[in-house]
């Protein structure tokens, strides 16, 4: 991704790849505003707007290299964290700073197309993902082998059945070569054989000393995979420790 | 593993792009994305891109019957078919680049919602699409004037590269700034659909310039005269219809085409930083409004 160069965060060490800061997100829950709405809003005085906080005042400080578990019930603000890190949205206050690529793998298959051939979306995807043509181009066969479906790789997508869909998607996503990955509950992709496929897949992205960022509530998956988590609640950071530790604190809320 | 020492590595501030730069940066995906909505616009379609011939072809020809036969334009203007629809052109290539870029962040926002791309991309897709429909009736014009008369000069050739890149910077300016408005208020697509039916008869493409400077007060006529859409439309009648003429002295042209036209430049170029600056400023709101 290009992004404009950014001052370092106050609170960086020489490690780190993501940094948090105080970040707030506030969201206006607006119902209505059509002018009928708004004229009767401005009579009668009343605010439209009805706020809430997904987020209330987070920091974290992520080191290259470590596995973060994001935990909470729903609700309490993981995804949210999670689309200010990938740039979706930008926080009401405070700053999110990182270092390096970084790809989400936030809803895999988003940037497919129904229409286009499984080909296409590879190119496609792999172009939405950050990749250059001769990066495609290099890993088509991996990423076709990967998924598994070389037979229906020029068919149109909307024929796929939703695990093939899926497992295409996936296998374009961690192909790509950033150093920070976020990775949103995809992780219940496919049957049981390509599930234990992508999990290895993602453990081969850590041993290479990727940045993992992992948003499940597949709590004994997590505990397993990551090195540390984070607990939110209500928007707010209440745990910060080893996985298994986050994963206890979150059971006892 | 050991955590390597980054402090060489720049800080970047995420979902923060440099807009439209970004655009040609990744100019790869641009040209999937406009593939991609070439192919999906014709999907399951027997004619395909044969739709735009079609569709401006029954256009021309309705205008032609209605205005040139029944109105009697042909007795007015000279070469009044090659007149019409060097016009027409102009005015087809903007609305529908105008139209598609304001829609073009709310169709894709199943992607602007999830993945952090350089938002700017889809506008700048669309006006692309809108330029590949151009081109073959841009082919189509040029043999219709080659029919009736005309023939290469530098100074017209330079008139119409020059309009093409008016109308391609006001309709990028203008998607931006409506398409960006269009995520909060979906108003914009009504606005911008009545603003498109009416170009085509606030320019000078189905009559000419000087039947409605003799009607209106005169600063009407400065206003008319300085719209960048009729600016471009003067310098494609200027390109591809007065050379071929017999009969239609320069004079007949509208006076100052060449100061209009810097002046339309200048607005093409404001419409374009302003369109850039409301997106960005717009923006922030996407994947929490779409």
């Amino acid at each position: 991704m290009s992004v404009l160069p950014a001052s370092a965060p106050a609170s960086a060490g020489p490690t780190s790849r993501i940094v948090v800061d105080d970040v707030r997100m506030q969201f206006v829950l607006r119902h209505n505003r059509s002018l009928k709405e708004l004229a009767m809003a401005a009579v009668r005085g009343k605010d439209l707007g009805n706020t809430f906080m997904a987020l209330d005042g987070v920091s974290l400080n992520v080191d290259s290299g470590e596995t973060v578990a994001l935990l909470g019930h729903n609700g309490s603000g993981k995804s949210t964290l999670l689309k200010l890190i990938s740039g979706v949205m930008h926080p009401t206050s405070g700053s999110v700073r990182l270092r390096g690529r970084i790809a989400g793998l936030i809803e895999v298959g988003a940037g497919f197309h129904p229409d286009l051939t499984g080909r296409e979306n590879v190119y496609l995807n792999g172009a939405i993902l950050g990749m250059d043509e001769a990066a495609i181009r290099a890993r088509f066969d991996d990423i076709v082998a990967f998924s598994e479906i070389e037979r229906f790789i020029d068919t149109e997508v909307k024929h796929y059945s939703s695990g093939m869909f899926l497992r295409l998607a996936f296998s374009v996503a961690v192909h790509t070569d950033p150093e920070i990955f976020l990775i949103d509950e995809i992780l219940s992709v496919g049957d049981e054989p390509f599930q234990r496929k992508c999990l290895d897949r993602i453990r081969e992205l850590k041993d290479e000393g990727r940045t993992l960022v992992v948003v499940s509530h597949d709590l004994n998956m997590v505990s397993d995979l990551c090195s540390r988590g984070v607990v939110l609640q209500h928007g707010n950071q209440v745990f910060d420790g080893s996985a298994a530790d986050a994963v206890a604190h979150l059971r006892s809320l | 593993m050991s955590a390597r020492d980054l402090t060489a590595q720049p800080w970047t501030e995420p979902g923060r792009g440099s807009g439209l730069l970004d655009v040609v940066r990744r100019r790869y995906l641009l040209k999937l994305l406009v593939r991609k909505e070439l192919r999906v616009r014709y999907r399951g379609s027997v004619l395909g891109l044969a739709w735009s011939y079609v569709k401006p072809g029954v256009q021309y020809v309705v205008y032609f019957l209605a205005l040139g036969i029944f109105l009697q334009q042909s007795r007015n203007i000279e070469d009044f078919p090659v007149y019409l629809f060097s016009g027409l052109v102009v005015v087809n290539v903007f609305t529908e680049a105008f139209g598609n870029a304001t829609r073009a962040v709310v169709w894709n926002a199943p992607l602007v919602k999830k993945i952090f791309l350089p938002r700017e991309l889809f506008p700048v897709a669309s006006v692309w699409v809108a330029g590949v429909h151009f081109v073959p009736q841009l082919v189509v014009l040029l043999v219709g004037a080659l029919l009736s008369g005309w023939r290469l000069e530098v100074l017209p050739v330079l008139g119409a590269v020059l309009a093409t890149l008016i109308i391609a910077a006001l309709a990028t300016g203008l998607g931006l700034l409506f398409g960006s408005l269009n995520v909060v208020f979906r108003d914009m697509e009504n606005f911008v659909d009545l603003t498109n039916m009416v170009v085509v008869w606030l320019s000078p493409v189905l009559y000419r310039w000087d039947q409605v400077t003799q009607v209106v007060p005169a600063w009407v006529g400065v206003l008319y005269q300085l719209n960048p859409i009729t600016v471009a439309v003067e310098l494609y009648h200027y390109a591809f219809w007065w050379p071929g003429t017999r009969d239609t002295p320069a004079t007949a042209l509208p006076p100052d085409l060449l100061v209009n036209s810097l002046v339309a430049v200048v607005i093409a170029a404001a419409v374009l930083v302003v369109g850039q600056l409301v997106f960005r400023r717009v923006e922030g709101r996407f994947a929490i409004d779409l």
